[in-house]
């Protein structure tokens, strides 16, 4: 950092405490004036946990924020506008059935003898966003303009507000690349003209192409501070995943890939995962990686029919199948423990024992009910198969630990005898032990011939369990890893790869 | 699922008690409450009185209770039952067989919830709003069924139904239990029950599942509009007429009150039918007391919603959770809190 220009905002010391865990431990951060600022992690690591605090949506529990020297407490978001800090969502947070002009001036509107001047605000607005090089009309609703300008509006609106301190919390989640070379341009304006811009997102090559610095986020807290004139995106991704990667090759044991069991043939889904093609065979299990929102979960979701693809042909065994929604699949043999066990995964007030055989009850259908005694039979196997620890089979799910819960949710899948077992992020949020257990029951079941599907940010888990690794970024599929190429190393080094250069702007 | 017998008595005892507590205090009030007596074939007595009245609430908050466990809620129901008493009505003075109007009014019913299901399961449309359409719309159809007037009849058959008696008892009380212990049956004795309440605790988590949520949200629905239809029968072969405009106002009310009070979670998921039945039971015999105490009438709705408020406060989770504290705290004195730590290790020197 030059030593000779003053910071415009530091944190300094942030720390934030929900009950039972830690969400920032003494955190800093240093925005510099006229400095695009990245601020870097994965899901969890605290991101939107430090802006909220910055902005006053949440209280901080410990530290300081000074503003141009002053310190600073904001209580509430309007509070922080109000002192120069403005924030622009993912989701673009206006009123979308009010004009733009509307949008860009509620809250503090021209008005003269406590009358609304209409024609005044909609010359002003037109002024403003000709500023941030939009030439639309602002008469017009919201909604009748592309997401991205409404994205500009937004950011426009947060700037003519606060117009120090601009705090952009993934803003190009749902853009095209024209769109997002519409915001960044915006971006630059602003940088030039002194703000501090915080960006957030999950797309490092962005980070690389707009952003002067960088702060990385892990576990809540700062894992370190980077000029990215002077780090390649290996060091980040590095950084981020947090780990001394170990170039540990493991030893592949027994059982062959055996037959081909399901074929993609350009299955994808618009503004989600480029299409793809994607072999499976028996007894292999296929990993893949990939940053957050470089289309893991949206794979595992679109081959489940969680999501219904727009395009693709799909074949198991050499026979056509279609497969529309989860039930389609499920009668295909295919099997989903998704990424969020909360809220796509247990149904938290049944009691274990029906979690465990609710997706076999649902492909019976329910006029066929298990009989009781097959119902503990299968429920009291996968509890001793998997060593799933409860006081009891009646207990509701959502008391087991997270592990225990990741258990059940396994064991409900088993018992539909699944050929082709998706897990997304298997591991996450469990404690060490079921994490091992999980990991070697992986391992057991490709050996006993079924055919797997993981997608996990844990390296070091994927090179230990997967016979194949599909590296995804930017939503496409960029590499495959088989064998001995499998290292944590060479994961990070096709995750970080520099995009074709291409020209788009 | 888990439905063994001491569960099930487990989770009605606190209703149990309440309509307990209720009926005593009808006996306080009236000492010959409980007395019933044989005239003619046929028992009578106030407790069979408060099993008659409370039919239509009873058969409501059957299928209300399901629709509650989906995380829904039917506000048709009451005009559903007027539909259902124009239709049977109208069927039997053009001169069709009883039976025929009954199920000519059932099958009204179905569709009616049918169409409800149709704007929840298939279009996503609230609950609350999509049944709010035939809530307005419904007595509107029920009057052009009757034409604006009242439809009497003086078909024996379909008067049988709401007032007369099958072996001495009346035929409503039968009817009610019937289709209570039925759609137990039915919904414990099957999956249905499972699966409706994985439905209404996390839907994303039961189509991931495999659940066929659409189809069986259409399909309780149209359960509520069967039970609706059926009291809206019963009620209308009471008075020997369809009056479009009366019949059953309110009572979407009176069974969503009876589901909450039998325990059930508005905000879905785990249900007990029983427990509602109760809560029907509960309801009348409320209505019974401010009856039989001889309080002027004009005191009614206020004493019933007082009561009715107390049964909810004792059933509120703060309340529960204060008992579930006093009893714990004169068991043993727990020891202090510890200040929340700050589970932070050192910060080392990084970079």
């Amino acid at each position: 950092m030059p030593d000779d220009i003053r910071p415009l905002l530091h944190a300094s010391g942030i720390s934030k405490f929900f009950p039972g865990a830690v969400a920032l431990d003494e955190v800093e951060l240093t925005l510099l004036p006229g400095e695009v600022h990245a601020l870097l992690g994965e899901n969890g690591a605290g991101k939107s946990t430090l802006i909220k605090c910055l902005t006053g949506a949440y209280r901080r529990d410990g530290g300081t924020i000074t503003l141009n020297g002053a310190e600073i407490d904001p209580a509430s978001t309007n509070e922080s506008q109000a002192l120069g800090i403005g924030t622009v969502y993912q989701e673009v947070n206006l009123l979308p059935n009010l004009t733009v002009a509307e949008n860009l001036f509620l809250g503090r509107q021209i008005t003269r003898g406590g009358l609304l001047r209409r024609r005044a605000m909609i010359r002003a607005a037109r002024e403003v966003l000709l500023d941030y090089g939009l030439d639309i009309d602002p008469a017009e609703p919201l909604t009748s303009y592309s997401v991205a300008v409404q994205q500009v509006v937004a950011i426009a609106r947060a700037v003519e507000m606060s117009g120090k301190v601009l705090i952009l919390d993934e803003p190009t989640a749902s853009l095209d690349r024209d769109e997002v070379q519409l915001v960044f341009s915006v971006i630059r304006k602003l940088r030039d003209r002194g703000l501090a811009v915080v960006f957030i997102t999950h797309f490092l090559d962005q980070v690389f192409e707009i952003s002067d610095r960088a702060t990385v986020l892990r576990n809540g807290r700062v894992v370190g501070e980077r000029d990215l004139g002077q780090v390649t995106p290996n060091d980040i991704v590095t950084l981020m995943l947090g780990r001394q990667l170990e170039e540990r090759v493991h030893e592949r044991k027994g059982g062959r890939a055996g037959e081909v069991l399901v074929e993609v043939e350009a299955l994808g889904k618009r503004g989600m995962i480029e299409p793809f093609d994607l072999t499976i065979h028996e007894g292999e299990v296929v990993g893949l990686a990939g940053l957050l929102g470089s289309g893991r979960t949206e794979t595992a979701n679109l081959l489940f029919g969680a999501v219904q693809g727009d395009q693709g042909r799909l074949r198991k065994r050499g026979q056509e199948i279609r497969i529309t929604r989860p039930r389609d699949a499920i009668t295909q043999r295919f099997a989903l423990c998704p990424e969020d066990r909360k809220t796509d995964g247990i149904v938290g007030d049944l009691s274990v024992r029906d979690n465990i055989i609710l997706a076999l009850q649902a492909r019976q259908g329910w006029t066929r009910p298990l009989p009781r005694a097959r119902v503990n039979e299968i429920a009291e196997h996968y509890v001793r198969a998997l060593d799933i620890r409860l006081a009891s089979l009646d207990m509701p799910i959502r008391l087991l630990s997270g592990g225990n819960q990741q258990k059940a949710l396994l064991a409900r899948w088993l018992a539909t005898q699944p050929e082709l077992l998706i897990l997304d992020e298997p591991t996450r949020g469990i404690d060490v032990g079921a994490h091992a257990e999980i990991i070697a029951l992986i391992e057991r079941l490709r050996e006993e011939g079924m055919a797997l599907l993981v997608a996990s940010s844990e390296l070091e888990e994927l090179v230990a369990y997967s016979t194949r690794v599909i590296v995804l970024r930017d939503r496409r599929q960029v590499g495959e890893l088989t064998g001995d190429q499998i290292t944590p190393s060479n994961i990070v080094a096709a995750i970080a790869a520099e995009a074709p250069k291409e020209v788009t702007a | 699922m888990s439905a063994t017998t001491p569960s099930v008595f487990k989770r009605i005892l606190p209703q149990l008690i309440i309509l307990a507590v209720v009926l005593a205090l009808n006996v306080i009030v009236f000492p010959g409450f409980l007395n019933i007596e044989v005239h003619n074939g046929r028992i009578f007595g106030n407790l069979i009185d408060v099993l008659n009245r409370g039919a239509p609430v009873a058969l409501l908050c059957i299928g209300m209770t399901l629709v509650i466990a989906t995380r829904g809620i039917d506000l048709s129901v009451g005009a559903v039952m007027a539909i259902a008493g124009a239709t049977a009505a109208s069927l039997v003075s053009d001169g069709h067989h009883w039976t025929t109007s009954l199920l000519g009014a059932l099958l009204v019913g179905s569709l009616c919830g049918l169409w409800n299901g149709f704007l929840v399961a298939v279009l996503r449309i609230q609950p609350i709003v999509a049944t709010l359409v035939l809530m307005v719309a419904g007595r509107g159809i029920a009057q052009l069924i009757t034409e604006g007037t009242i439809l009497t009849f003086i078909d024996p058959g379909l008067i049988r139904l709401g007032a007369g008696t099958i072996i001495g008892i009346p035929t409503p009380i039968l009817i009610w239990i019937a289709l209570g212990a039925g759609a137990i049956l039915a919904v414990r004795r099957t999956a249905l029950g499972m699966l409706i309440e994985a439905i209404g605790i996390n839907e994303a988590s039961s189509r991931l599942a495999g659940i066929n949520s659409r189809v069986l949200l259409i399909c309780v629905y149209a359960m509520t509009g069967l039970c609706a239809a059926l009291a809206g029968v019963i009620v209308a072969a009471d008075i020997k007429g369809a009056d479009a405009n009366n019949a059953g106002l309110w009572l979407e009310l009176d069974a969503i009150l009876a589901v909450v009070i039998g325990g059930n979670s508005l905000l879905g998921g785990r249900f007990s039918i029983l427990a509602s039945l109760l809560g029907a039971l509960i309801i009348q015999s409320v209505n019974s007391l401010i009856l039989l105490s001889g309080m002027p009438p004009e005191f009614n709705l206020i004493i019933k919603s007082v009561l009715i408020l107390c049964i909810l406060v004792i059933q509120s989770p703060k309340v529960g959770h204060l008992i579930y504290m006093l009893r714990a705290s004169s068991l043993h004195v727990p020891p202090p809190e510890p200040p929340s730590r700050r589970v932070l290790t050192p910060k080392e020197d990084a970079q």
